[in-house]
């Protein structure tokens, strides 16, 4: 199979998978009990003419699709209406139109509101993600290259334990330590610096940073150890190895021409993975840390049945997965010679 | 093949260590991999070592490519004793003596093109720094191992090769450094039976042509006929029987290499030949039998054996074998 045909299939699948998640998002949700007009306001004295109001402002009044009245509890309908007056084929249309929506709670674009957050969780999660790639790898190298020794069996232990640490829990943990030595315990800035000059304001927010890059790097750093470690054991006991050496290869040589360009393979995968994910933010540090990210977003959208903007994050997160995918499929094909022909 | 001896082994030991002999115990155990190995290899000389899995074979193949230290014993190439030589002169040494793995299907770095893997000894060496120079010795290497026309191969990744052609690649990669010895690790046994003979060949034809030097290691006593001048016969660590091929083959001194002789298929179904089925496995090479170290199994075994481990005695000139029913 030639380059071109790997990739247009590749691309292919990336789009089916994309469209399958755009039907499974809406539905998901609407199968998910609550009425998002009750969830706005939770006033138990609101009349039901006001609730009506707001149930035709969001267009829940339409069924929900052909024959289906609404989902959860289900409740059949009518099926010879006009599909284009269904939420699912509204819902399919505007997607197309590029409209996300608004969302219910704050009445503001959904497209803004991700766009906002994305950047909170991207700042965030990216800086953890790259961190704690490097320290994990340049560990795993190091562990290998020791292996079954003091330090590697030291460096396995360590890296055992920092990723079985659940994740909350060292965030608090850090948070109270942290809280002692005159860290910020909570949000992206202060509040009341917006009007601070800029070199102050990025100065105030890596300030913030600090704590939960720190929780990211421990507990995601040990993965990447372990796999690196491992992947460059397994390589360094191939036989090409022992040929290079016999060539008269130095080791630092072998362990640069030969090991790790295999022994990353792997990691791609990982690093792919892993950063698609990016997107989806860590919840768990972000509510612990209070950061404004789209893992803080999906928390109170659930809570407030704020379909639109659930649609929104999970399509942005389903996106995000999917092209990493993408990404390490193609990366791999270039890295290992072998993909493109099996 | 001229009488200028090019490598020579003396009395080289490799052991590994196995632990202690018991939870308490402070007696250190090892493996006696290679137990006291003599050899002389000659300028444009084939040596087939051969032996049974575990027989120290590849380990003594290792410590000659200064890949495994010697624990005892040294060794001589082109008249230096080369065994603790440090790391600077290890790489010329590597230039001299290259060699050639068993499985050449793991022995190729996935990564890289054929010309990659073949050129790269010549950068490592510092060899060739220019780089028309290069491509053309990889190629005429390439060409030397009967890759034709070798343009073909240069872009291409093993994996798109057959276990022959990867092979050659292999045999390629150690051609190119031009060295006087090449040692050869079991490099037919993991091919197809009709590639083995070409790849036999294709050694021989480099021995004539270059008057490189070989140690071809083997389990087949079978092939080493076609092309090797000695055969040198391993068990546990030791060379049992080493004489002129034809000598070996025909009049096999050793109960040992007896043995094998006799198991080896002949093509006429009507032959009837008295087979010597050997009992039992190779001893532990931690525990050494007491004196001869074959005497557990072998068919012919006296007393004596139990308390003598022979030495090498001449049967002829060019032959000789260490069993102490050839005293009498």
């Amino acid at each position: 199979m030639n380059r071109y045909r790997y990739l247009l299939q590749k691309t292919g699948w990336a789009l089916l998978t994309i469209l399958f998640v755009l039907v499974l998002n809406f539905f998901l949700f609407r199968i998910l009990p609550g009425d998002p007009a009750r969830a706005l306001t939770r006033d138990p004295r609101m009349k039901a003419e006001a609730r009506e109001i707001l149930r035709v402002r969001f267009g829940l009044d339409k069924p929900v699709i052909n024959c289906f009245e609404t989902l959860t509890p289900l409740k059949l309908g009518d099926c010879r209406v006009n599909p284009l007056d269904t939420q699912f084929f509204i819902y399919i249309k505007n997607l197309l139109q590029g409209e996300l929506g608004i969302s219910y709670k704050t009445n503001r674009p959904v497209a803004d509101i991700l766009a906002e957050r994305l950047w909170n969780t991207v700042l965030l999660i990216g800086a953890g993600q790259i961190l704690s790639i490097v320290v994990g790898v340049a560990f795993g190298v190091f562990a290998a290259w020791k292996a079954r020794t003091a330090i590697d069996y030291g460096a396995l232990i360590t890296g055992l334990v920092a990723w079985s640490l659940p994740t909350f829990w060292l965030g608090i943990i850090l948070l109270f330590w942290g809280s002692t030595q005159g860290f910020p315990i909570g949000g992206k800035a202060t509040p009341g610096t917006g009007a601070y000059p800029l070199l102050y304001q990025i100065g105030d927010v890596a300030n913030h940073m600090i704590l939960p890059t720190l929780t990211y790097i421990i507990v995601y750093m040990g993965e990447y150890m372990l796999v690196m470690r491992s992947s460059l054991l397994d390589v360094l006991a191939e036989d090409y190895i022992l040929t290079a050496k016999a060539k008269g290869l130095s080791a630092f040589q072998i362990l640069k021409d030969h090991a790790m360009k295999n022994a990353m393979l792997p990691i791609v995968t990982l690093i792919a993975i892993n950063l698609g994910f990016t997107v989806a933010g860590a919840v768990q540090i972000e509510a612990v840390f209070s950061w404004p990210g789209l893992g803080g977003a999906i928390f109170e959208a659930v809570e407030s049945r704020d379909y639109p903007l659930l649609q929104g994050t999970f399509l942005l997160i389903a996106v995000s997965v999917i092209l990493a995918n993408l990404i390490a499929d193609l990366t791999y094909s270039y890295l290992d010679p072998r993909v493109q022909t099996e | 093949m001229s009488n200028e001896i090019i490598l020579e082994i003396r009395s080289l030991k490799k052991y590994f260590t196995a632990g202690k002999a018991g939870w308490f115990s402070r007696r250190q155990r090892f493996v006696h991999a290679v137990d006291g190995v003599d050899l002389q290899l000659h300028r444009g000389e084939v040596i087939a070592l051969v032996g049974e899995s575990g027989c120290g074979k590849s380990t003594l193949a290792l410590t000659l490519m200064l890949l495994e230290e010697a624990t005892e014993g040294s060794i001589l190439f082109e008249g230096k004793d080369i065994t603790h030589a440090a790391p600077q002169e290890r790489k010329a040494i590597r230039q001299r003596i290259q060699m050639v793995f068993q499985d050449p299907y793991e022995s190729l770095n996935p990564t890289q093109t054929i010309e990659e893997i073949v050129s790269e000894p010549l950068t490592v060496h510092g060899l060739t720094p220019n780089a028309n120079e290069r491509r053309e010795r990889v190629i005429r290497a390439l060409e030397d191992a009967g890759l034709k026309p070798a343009a073909d191969y240069l872009h291409r990744f093993p994996h798109q090769l057959s276990g022959g052609q990867r092979q050659r690649v292999v045999i390629a990669g150690a051609l190119v450094l031009e060295p006087h010895i090449l040692l050869a690790d079991e490099p037919v046994s993991m091919l197809d039976v009709s590639i083995r003979a070409e790849i036999i060949n294709l050694l021989a034809d480099l021995r004539r042509a270059r008057g490189i030097s070989v140690i071809f290691i083997t389990h087949d006593l079978g092939t080493v006929g076609y092309f090797a001048d000695r055969v040198a016969v391993m068990y546990l660590g030791r060379i049992v029987e080493i004489g002129a091929t034809r000598e070996v083959l025909q009049a096999p001194q050793h109960p040992y290499t007896q043995a094998l002789l006799s198991v080896i298929p002949v093509p006429n179904p009507r032959l009837r030949r008295k087979r010597i089925i050997l009992q039992g496995e190779t001893p532990n090479p931690i525990e050494l039998p007491s004196g001869c170290r074959f005497h557990p199994r072998c068919p012919l075994a006296v007393e004596a054996c139990r308390r003598t481990d022979p030495s090498l005695i001449n049967v002829s000139e060019t032959h000789q074998a260490a069993c102490i029913l050839l005293r009498q």
